[in-house]
């Protein structure tokens, strides 16, 4: 019963933190058909963000420990604010002509870029930011002890996720982007501002990414490396809930964090394998995922 | 007169509208056959089930004795069927030459070969044959996206004659072109094809079908009503009623 | 260019390579080889971008290829250069040949995404397969050439960049050859309309089937000589970020030349190698910035620019 319970729950937590990032990607897709291979790295510029952040806050006296956290989510959110428009605006914008492939390709590029980028400002040892994840106490589930602050992660997760719904669902903003997603020519075609759209829903995705970052610094050694282990995950939950589907990355996510939990407990050899394989079965029953909203494979 | 195609019983239903309702038809060898009728009547759905690109609900399709009734596209194909399209279906980036050697390749089987050039005796002279029938000789090395209208229709007729095929189905040849060009155009188109072939044409335009067709088979709600020589069926009051719209 | 001209071109190429060799340092011999042995991989890729399909995997042939003869060498004893080279092809082949059914149904992203994951599939599964070296990899012998290298006293790097040189002006010539061939256009056809293709009564799947197998080939060589070179093998072959590099020199290179792969495998190679050694930390950027430059400011790759100065039109039969 334990066994099942922490399996579960470390599932659950898994699938928290990288349903928020993975939605970024998902949206980032579904919207500009952006393939955003660098997805990764703003996540590990989120999480650098915040520790740098932590460093200083909870390094300089008496602080109250809970604002130390808001503080590193939103600097990290900030930074977020100014990479996602400058990016789209700055170089992607130029490429949407392009075949889609080119795109993967620049995202790519901006991957290898930001990687050393990230190694050039924040060094290669790692930060830690400890101080916060202590701030919801502890919690006995079925004799074990869990840190508050991963129950928490799974509440945050939830959230954003009932936040990302109603914006998309219930507002007129959300929905506009919800056109742009289902048909770009015929949005444009009506008189949405689709390049409004665009940088919008990139912004959001970055966002999202560094949230992701943030949050989970206290928990993780925030050192290179980080960005690549990110990419490789929200992209198979992308894939596996369907490329532009926020339902389908809640439950893609929940998949991967619960076999990510399986394989760390049963068969720790098989932890990254076992996702692959995941997603190498979904592609191969139904390539458009769970849920998704791009169109099927030809022939 | 041998039968070509043989239908019989065809069904085809898309959720509540019925496309095909229960059509038989026989098409004999060396006919020139228009079919007519307003959009949604049927007639698209016939060629497309005949070509293979739609799977009938029920009935069967026999070419020369042999059922092709569900085969794919390319099956049918083989078996001497072949068709031009609406919207001619063509290689965009590639030239017109371009275009009928990849036809003529696949055709003869030298598509299927590694390294067969493209300057084979065979080749070259069917491709000018062909150039030269359906008058594209100037457009030669021209890239197609770059063609007019009309001369895509005739690369479009074209290319799906390189085959050979027994019975070629052709979806508006003339659609889209310029009303005064459109008997410059049929006229190059039949004076091109080989006179055994059986030609199935769906049309708008009752001048081209009247002038071109020995045989009309006029389609209305999924069914065939009226099927006989042209100017015969191009007078029946139903025919009129329902289609070409024609005083009584 | 007629089919003489292109194998006589070929063979000049080969000679002036084989002879420029002894001349080059060391360095430069290593590079050239390892450069080939990915512009190999890469020729690859462009025989199936040709009918439309990126694939973002190849490195799963790359790392089978290089396996396949490092294993061949460490447990059957066979040190032959050449006949290693072959087994690493073969194994890519059969590979290609198992994989490509399952491939051959996908288009555009959902086949780069199908590619990718299933190369990742197989750097996990070697990861952790102790048996093979786990994520260390394994290092390889000295690989032997006929006996020639005691006779002869060739270097040793230049005997395999020798056989590189081989090997990749021979796929060039032919597959160039190939390229203006009737199937050859076909392939461009099946990327233009796949309909039209299927209506004139041939498969697609079949043609977009025998190109992924011609590429698996390819890498699987390219995979081989690349461990021959590096005398190590390790699951980072089959890493996405190989498949990436292979992807951009194809990119780079641009649709119009043969040779344009090669160069640009040569370019980037000198980018890397030059970028390590004079800012370790920042070669990754220097790679990302060479991209972008070249996705921006080059959309049609180095190719194009051969090809302008040429002054040779993109006539049929001409184009890859």
């Amino acid at each position: 019963m334990q066994l099942v319970t922490t399996i579960l729950l470390d599932g659950l937590i898994d699938a928290s933190w990288i349903f928020i990032v993975a939605v970024g990607l998902t949206l980032i897709f579904g919207v500009l058909n952006v393939l955003n291979l660098a997805h990764g790295n703003f996540y590990a510029i989120g999480a650098y963000v915040a520790a740098t952040v932590a460093g200083w806050y909870y390094a300089s006296g008496d602080n109250p420990p809970a604002f130390g956290l808001v503080l590193m989510l939103g600097s990290s959110m900030l930074v977020a604010g100014i990479l996602g428009p400058l990016l789209e605006r700055g170089l992607l914008r130029f490429l949407y002509e392009r075949d889609e492939v080119i795109l993967v390709l620049v995202t790519y590029a901006l991957f290898l870029i930001l990687e050393d980028a990230t190694k050039l400002i924040w060094g290669v040892n790692p930060y830690y930011a400890y101080d916060p994840y202590s701030l919801f106490g502890d919690l006995k589930v079925y004799g074990l002890t869990y840190v508050g602050y991963d129950l928490m992660l799974i509440v945050f997760a939830i959230f954003a996720g009932i936040i990302l719904w109603l914006g998309l669902n219930r507002t007129k903003s959300g929905k506009l982007v919800l056109a742009v997603i289902h048909d770009r020519d015929m949005s444009s075609a009506l008189g949405i501002n689709v390049t409004r759209i665009f940088v919008i829903a990139f912004t959001i995705g970055v966002f999202l990414a560094a949230i992701g970052g943030a949050i989970t610094a206290p928990k993780i050694s925030v050192q290179p490396g980080l960005a690549v282990t990110v990419v490789l995950l929200s992209f198979a939950v992308v894939v596996i809930g369907g490329l532009g589907s926020i339902e389908g990355a809640a439950i893609a996510a929940l998949v991967v964090g619960l076999s990510r939990s399986l394989a760390i407990h049963l068969w720790p050899s098989a932890e990254l394998f076992i996702v692959y394989l995941v997603m190498a079965l979904m592609l191969a029953i139904k390539p458009q995922g769970m849920f998704g909203a791009v169109q099927l494979r030809k022939i | 007169m041998s039968a070509i195609l043989d239908v019989r019983n065809l069904r085809k239903s898309f959720g509540a509208i019925t496309a095909a309702d229960d059509i038989s038809v026989t098409i004999n060898a060396g006919e020139r056959v228009g079919l007519i009728g307003t959009n949604g009547a049927g007639k698209t759905t016939f060629v497309n089930m005949v070509t293979g690109y739609l799977r009938a609900d029920g009935g069967s399709i026999v070419l020369r004795g042999a059922d092709i009734s569900g085969k794919s596209p390319r099956e049918i194909a083989r078996a001497g069927v072949c068709r031009s399209f609406q919207i001619p279906q063509l290689f965009l980036s590639l030239t017109t030459e371009e275009n009928l050697i990849i036809a003529l390749g696949i055709s003869s089987g030298e598509a299927l070969r590694p390294f067969a050039g493209t300057g084979s005796p065979v080749l070259v002279a069917s491709l000018d044959d062909l150039l030269t029938r359906y008058r594209l000789q100037e457009f030669r090395h021209r890239v197609v996206s770059e063609l007019p209208g009309g001369v895509r229709k005739l690369l479009d007729i074209a290319v799906s004659v390189t085959r050979g095929p027994s019975l070629l189905l052709l979806d508006e040849p003339t659609s889209g072109v310029a009303a005064e060009q459109k008997f410059d155009l049929m006229d190059i188109v039949v004076n091109a094809l080989p006179k055994d072939v059986t030609v199935l044409f769906v049309e708008h335009d009752m001048d081209i079908v009247s002038r071109y067709s020995t045989r009309v088979l006029a389609f209305y709600d999924g069914r065939i009503i009226s099927d006989g020589p042209s100017d015969v069926v191009l007078q029946d009051s139903r025919v009129k009623s329902f289609i070409t719209g024609a005083p009584n | 260019m007629t089919n003489t001209k292109i194998i006589l071109a070929a063979t000049a190429t080969l000679a002036a390579l084989l002879a420029l060799g002894p001349f080059l340092p060391g360095w430069a011999t290593f590079l050239g080889a390892v450069a080939l042995a990915k512009g190999i991989t890469a020729l690859g890729l462009v025989v199936m971008l040709r009918s439309g399909l990126l694939s973002f995997g190849q490195g799963l042939f790359y790392c089978v290829g290089g396996y396949g003869a490092g294993l061949l060498m460490l447990w059957g004893d066979v040190t032959n250069a050449v006949v290693l080279v072959i087994a690493g092809g073969l194994s890519g082949l059969v590979a290609g040949l198992l994989i490509g059914p399952l491939l051959a149904g996908y288009r555009k992203i959902f086949f780069a995404t199908l590619t990718l994951a299933l190369s990742m599939l197989v750097h996990g599964a070697l990861t952790k397969a102790d048996i093979l070296g786990g994520s260390d990899g394994l290092n390889l012998r000295p690989p032997t050439f006929f006996g020639l290298e005691q006779t002869t006293g060739l270097s040793p790097v230049f005997a395999i960049y020798a056989l590189a040189c081989v090997i990749a002006v021979a796929s060039a010539c032919l597959l160039r050859i190939h390229f203006r061939s009737v199937r050859g256009l076909l392939s461009l056809g099946v990327k233009d309309n796949e309909i039209r293709v299927e209506y004139l009564g041939t498969s697609v799947r079949r043609a977009i089937f025998e190109n992924y197998v011609v590429a698996a080939f390819l890498a699987g060589m390219g995979g081989a000589l690349n461990a021959l070179v590096l005398g190590h093998i390790d699951p980072e072959l089959a890493f996405w970020t190989t498949s990436g590099e292979f992807v951009f020199v194809a990119i780079l290179a641009g649709q119009v030349s043969v040779v344009a792969i090669f160069v640009a495998s040569i370019l980037l190679e000198l980018v890397r190698s030059f970028s390590s050694q004079h800012f370790p930390n920042a070669w990754q950027m220097t790679l990302g910035i060479f991209m972008l430059t070249v996705i921006l400011f080059m959309p049609n790759g180095i190719g194009a620019l051969l090809q302008r100065r040429r002054g040779s039109k993109i006539a049929q039969g001409e184009a890859p």
